[in-house]
């Protein structure tokens, strides 16, 4: 196996335009995610009994099946509803991705929000706080300090699930590189600077989270 | 601590007349978890600006019932009254119906805590506790709310600590701060739950010295559960000794503390004293 630089060169540029799609599905996916989930976990908590269990069933099969089947599963439905059809592949992708996460984001809330000591919801009602204010004054504040380094850490792992797009056409850095190495017969090159991509976008972001989860262990 | 005997009571004032409106009034209360029974047909009233210590071993109830009167647990039965007005339930038609939370939540704005854990806010600086419940529930602006907070924190001698988090103060120094927080509403009854317990022992005079002077300054109607028994004579008109979720016998301090009827009061008085 031999590593040719021309190849290389040529390769980056087109792997980078993939990235960027890595990028926005990682980016919308947990916006998606980090939203939905809080909205899951608090909706838990306050819903009748059977929007609860129509929830949690939903939650069940979500984290309980492949992300690639829910992904190819969205994705073909929408291809036979006519108006659909015209959504894009990135934009099913991220929707789907964000969904998958959120499921477990919520979880993370969840903790987070059963942690705050009883106390603190004591001291509320001892002044009067109305049921909003006490929960983002008090116990989503607290909740998030918990929450908030799990919640990267499902972020990263959400962006190295990005391939997975590949299953519903999106070219994204993998899928880029896997086409830029079958028709260069350059695999090598193509998948090592991915690679490098890769690691050079979410090592950082994992040092980052480290640090945060310091930063918030205490007040 | 001192021998109590032949001390005087401080306050020396007559206890507050019980004829007018009680402030606190509790009418047939019950309450039980589950399938234990803490509290049965509990009946007795608390004068306006009259405070009042209970005492008794512990799993007597006292606690219990500041929680009852805070709304921090679930009155399975009878009626709390304050201000002679229904706190949680009321009697519509013959029948026991409970009142919508934002009623009961209007009512407990006159009613303010401390507890034995302070629970401040950890993710506020003591101002910001202090003032989020004037701002949020009475609606004052920041500036009016700050400004009354700093007099607060004045009064329990702390304004240097305005911008510090709770968690950088001392035992004493958050009670004190939370003492601040419930005073900040204003209340007129004041609940206080073995508010020096945690509280490593030098700590105690300081907080103690700020709830003497709450006591003398202001006409704050006090319900009070504490170990500290000289305090509890020293500021209280009147003690209850609970035992088994009924109140044994009550009176003015000087009397239940030095001449207590029933040998229950005399044997827990002197596990305390």
């Amino acid at each position: 196996m031999i590593w040719n630089w021309e190849f290389a060169a040529e390769a980056l540029p087109i792997l980078l335009r993939g990235f960027v799609n890595t990028l926005i599905a990682t980016a919308v996916g947990t916006l998606i995610a980090v939203v939905l989930g809080l909205i899951i976990a608090v909706a838990i908590r306050g819903l009748p009994r059977w929007i609860n269990w129509l929830i949690r069933l939903l939650v069940a099969f979500v984290r309980n099946t492949p992300l690639i089947m829910q992904l190819m599963f969205v994705y073909f439905i929408f291809a036979g509803i006519p108006g659909l059809v015209d959504i894009p592949a990135l934009v099913v992708g991220f929707i789907v991705i964000g969904i998958h996460y959120s499921t477990y984001m919520s979880e993370s809330y969840r903790a987070g929000i059963d942690a705050v000591p009883p106390g603190q919801h004591e001291a509320a009602t001892a002044l009067s706080l109305p049921p909003v204010r006490k929960f983002t004054a008090v116990v989503l504040p607290q909740a998030l300090r918990a929450t908030v380094p799990s919640l990267g850490n499902y972020a990263v792992a959400m962006f190295k699930d990005t391939p997975f797009l590949f299953a519903i056409s999106v070219v994204e850095l993998v899928t880029s590189a896997q086409q830029f190495g079958a028709a260069k017969f350059a695999y090598t090159e193509a998948f090592t600077l991915a690679g490098i991509i890769f690691l050079a976008a979410s090592y950082p972001t994992s040092l980052l989270i480290q640090r945060m989860e310091k930063r918030l262990a205490t007040y | 601590m001192p021998p109590t005997e032949n001390i005087p009571s401080a306050t020396g004032e007559t206890a507050p007349s019980a004829s007018a409106t009680p402030a606190i009034e509790f009418k047939d209360v019950e309450k039980s978890f589950g399938k234990t029974t803490v509290l049965k047909d509990l009946n007795f009233s608390v004068a306006p600006g009259e405070r009042v210590t209970l005492i008794g071993p512990s799993g007597s109830g006292k606690t219990t019932i500041l929680r009852l009167v805070m709304t921090l647990e679930e009155l399975t039965g009878g009626y709390i009254y304050i201000d002679g007005k229904p706190l949680t339930h009321t009697e519509r038609d013959g029948k026991r119906v409970e009142l919508p939370s934002k009623v009961t939540r209007s009512m407990t704005t006159r009613i303010g805590m401390v507890f034995q854990q302070f629970n401040l806010f950890p993710n506020m600086t003591v101002l910001e506790n202090i003032i989020e419940a004037p701002v949020h529930v009475l609606g004052k602006s920041k500036a009016e709310a700050s400004k009354e907070a700093k007099a607060l924190l004045e009064k329990v001698g702390l304004a240097e600590k305005a911008d510090e988090h709770p968690t950088r103060l001392s035992g004493g120094q958050q009670q004190r701060v939370a003492i601040a927080r419930a005073l900040a509403m204003s209340p007129e009854i004041l609940l206080l739950d073995e508010v020096t317990s945690a509280l490593d022992p030098e700590l105690v005079g300081d907080v103690l010295a700020v709830l003497r002077d709450i006591a003398e300054t202001t006409d704050i109607t006090m319900l009070l559960v504490t170990h500290e028994m000289q305090f509890a004579r020293d500021v209280s008109h009147r003690v209850m000794m609970f035992d088994g979720g009924q109140v044994l016998e009550e009176g003015p301090p000087d009397q239940i503390f030095n001449n207590p009827e029933h040998e229950r009061t005399r044997s827990f008085l002197s596990s305390v004293l």
